[in-house]
């Protein structure tokens, strides 16, 4: 009883104190004051070869680039989703924004602006190689978890400042750097990869990406090799009006394993900002990546004011036999999320898992879930979606299921929950089946429900305050996906999840 | 220790008064039951007092010591130390049972400005009691009442009230549903915990759970009013010749 109870005693623990100790809803709201280049406003051809510019890019990167540039201009943004999007006018923004003091690359964190450092020690993400990301293990606590560590590549605004254990990564064979570094010093693995998984003209939001993404990370993990410690990226977006481009791509050879960590905060505006990430995944033979997610953008105030829109294409190709690939997210930030991360199992036996967790409250509208292609024989997915929704939220979930013709004995199960806090609010869940293959076999389960009164008064009874009892009974609600987590980012989710419901009772 | 002046209560949606007019005072150390027919009020008393939403005081004051029941929430009355077993208590998926205990010790320790118990002093105080109550471990593992029997249920319950030390407490048909080596499982633990300081009020439709926590005063309850008070042999005369004397 003893081990598994503590370590989610510890978080319980710190959910309720986090709640407690959180004055204002959104404690990542700061803005640093720290002199910032821009690219001049709106998008252009010129803007393109700017971009590529900065990023002093060979030639067969800015050709890529232009070419995504002139199929965006013909693309139309989509509007099926369960979303209620303001028009975006996509020449009123910034492409590029980085800070001044960033024109040479920093050699080593040594050389990082201070500045920059303490943005991110406020946000608990420390850039130093000796402690650990966002530690929450109390001093008292007496069987403490192994420390684990954790090396971070952070992206602020469009550049990356800095990336730590990038010595004893490379020490391991593993690169881990910020994608503009590998497009000069790896172009081939990039040139290899980079849009195999989702192509340019992919949809709108991934094409006006691959125009004008500005940074991002890269990870490499060669034949073999078993990452030696967590990797991370924790994004940034700090200049006012400025869009967030990120490209990240992760590959694992034959054999290999990574578990990569992913952040995003963003200061509290009253201009909606604009979030277009492609994230790529490429899973060879017996290889798996875990990718797991913490977004927590600005989500607007409780009128819907400001806030981010984060429309996100990520996607992950378990190319090779056996390739194993898992999605866990926790969305709770932004005023608007466009996000499903999916799986193409196209090698025999290859398996993806989706586990995600939106939490919508006030203004903010989630259309998120995910797509799981069955193309390879035996191949297996599962989907948890935990959504909730409070105050006047929209929350759908959609998700794709398909099994190809030649995916022979595959597999899919589903599991779709949604809990509604209140009654101005509202869940949906858009499932697509399609099933090709009369050996396949796929099942749906999906339940809708309200917090309930008797489940509140119980816990009151025994002396639990109410926004406790709600954040005791929302987390035990999203168990399965928070065990899913690597634990340093279970304990920031399961506060994050108090947080988020805040002022959502009584 | 509890003043119950007039109280009278109607259902919050209904306008229908359930309770009309009652006054009950229990003093330290006092084992008190109601009894009464389906319908009488008495789940409402102890909704009531424990601070259910859905209600409303039409008129009447509850005093607890020195407190106005009334203008105290439902969490600060736990921590005031008054404990309600539920007739039918509440499953909550995916959370611990252990997460659960020490959350709500801690919370209640916290309102009343005591240090939170560690991991390690809780963990013992949970199994003492857990053992004395014949749960297992497997249980303490499960989520809050999932998947768990009546009986397990109403063990729980009674787990909660050792672990919370309340002093006063509302056992709220606790028998129904219990067979009777259940019933003298959960009886020992509540004899157990009685004391000169704690008080109880035993809320029960029949007289078998009177053999085990003997009361000192037994009130017959009948359409929101208590009719008829007396020791605990009114209990064996209800068992004899039912409700029909007071109707």
């Amino acid at each position: 009883m003893t081990d598994s109870y503590e370590v989610r005693e510890v978080i319980d623990k710190e959910t309720l104190s986090a709640v407690k100790s959180v004055g204002e809803t959104y404690k990542y709201g700061f803005a640093t004051d720290i002199e910032t280049e821009y690219a001049p406003i709106g998008l252009n051809e010129d803007i393109v070869r700017l971009i590529s510019k900065k990023n002093e890019e060979p030639s067969w990167m800015l050709e890529w680039r232009l070419k995504a540039y002139k199929r965006w201009t013909k693309l139309k943004q989509p509007d099926w989703a369960l979303l209620k999007i303001p028009k975006i006018d996509f020449q009123d923004q910034y492409y590029y924004a980085r800070p001044a003091n960033m024109k040479e690359r920093p050699k080593s964190l040594d050389e990082v602006d201070p500045k920059l450092l303490e943005t991110y020690s406020k946000l608990g993400i420390p850039l130093t190689e000796q402690k650990k990301l966002a530690g929450v293990i109390e001093e008292n606590y007496e069987e403490k978890p192994q420390d684990r560590k954790v090396a971070v590549d952070a992206v602020f605004d469009s550049v990356s400042v800095g990336t730590t254990f990038k010595e004893e990564l490379k020490a391991a064979g593993v690169i881990f750097c910020s994608i503009s570094e590998a497009i000069q010093e790896y172009p081939e693995l990039v040139k290899k990869y980079l849009g195999s998984v989702v192509p340019i003209s992919d949809n709108f939001f991934a094409c006006l990406n691959s125009a004008v993404f500005s940074d991002g990370s890269f990870v490499y993990i060669p034949e073999g090799v078993k990452c030696p410690m967590e990797l991370s990226t924790y994004f940034r977006i700090n200049a006012e009006n400025t869009g967030q481009f990120e490209r990240t791509l992760i590959v694992a050879e034959n054999n290999a394993y990574v578990s990569y960590l992913e952040g995003c905060t963003a200061p509290q505006r009253d201009e909606s900002q604009l979030h277009a990430a492609v994230v790529e995944l490429v899973i060879l033979d017996d290889a798996e990546i875990k990718y797991s997610t913490v977004q927590n953008w600005f989500p607007g105030d409780e009128n819907g004011v400001g806030g981010i829109y984060n429309f996100v294409t990520k996607r992950a190709d378990c190319r090779g036999k056996n390739a194993k690939v898992m999605w866990t997210q926790v969305e709770t930030g932004s005023a608007i999320t466009w996000k499903y991360p999916s799986c193409v199992l196209k090698g025999d036996n290859s398996s993806g898992e989706f586990y995600s967790i939106a939490i919508t409250n006030n203004m903010q509208q989630a259309d998120t879930g995910t797509k799981m292609i069955h193309l390879g024989k035996n191949t297996n997915s599962r989907i948890v979606s935990k959504g909730i929704s409070a105050g006047k939220a929209q929350n759908t979930y959609r998700g794709l299921v398909q099994i190809g013709g030649r995916s022979q004995n595959s597999r899919n199960f589903t599991q779709c929950d949604s809990l509604l806090i209140g009654n101005k609010c509202g869940a949906h869940t858009v499932p697509y089946i399609e099933v090709n293959n009369s050996s396949a076999r796929a099942e749906h389960e999906a339940t809708t429900s309200k917090v309930d009164e008797d489940q509140l008064f119980y816990c009151m009874q025994r002396g639990i305050g109410e926004e406790d009892a709600v954040a005791l009974i929302v987390n035990g609600f999203c168990k399965e996906v928070l065990q899913a987590l690597p634990m340093e980012f279970a304990m920031e989710a399961q506060k994050l999840v108090a947080i988020s419901l805040e002022g959502s009772v009584g | 220790m509890l003043k119950i002046d007039n109280l009278k209560v109607s259902l919050e949606e209904e306008e229908k008064q359930i309770i009309k007019g009652l006054s009950l005072t229990i003093n330290s150390g006092e084992v008190h039951a109601i009894m009464g027919p389906n319908g009488s009020g008495k789940s409402t008393l102890s909704s009531v007092l424990a601070g259910k939403a859905g209600y409303t005081v039409d008129s009447g004051k509850v005093n607890f010591d020195e407190t106005d029941l009334f203008e105290t929430e439902v969490e600060e009355r736990a921590a005031l130390g008054i404990f309600m077993a539920f007739q039918y208590p509440i499953e909550i998926p995916g959370v611990g049972n252990m997460n659960f205990l020490r959350t709500a010790l801690n919370s209640q320790r916290k309102t009343r400005g005591q240090e939170e118990l560690n991991a390690a002093d809780f963990l013992k105080l949970v199994r003492e009691i857990a053992k004395d109550l014949e749960i297992s471990d497997e249980m303490m593992r499960r989520p809050v009442n999932v998947g768990a029997s009546g009986g397990e249920k109403k063990r729980n319950e009674i787990l909660q009230m050792c672990l919370l030390e309340p002093r006063f407490v509302i056992l709220d048909e606790t028998d129904s549903g219990l067979d009777v080596d259940a019933m003298k499982l959960v009886s020992k633990g509540v004899n157990k915990f009685s004391s000169s300081s704690r008080s109880f009020l035993v809320i029960t439709h029949y007289q078998r759970l009177l053999n085990y926590i003997v009361p000192d005063f037994v009130h017959i309850m009948v359409d929101g009013k208590i009719v008829k008070t007396g020791d605990k042999n009114l209990a064996l005369h209800v068992e004899e010749t039912g409700y029909k004397d007071f109707l």
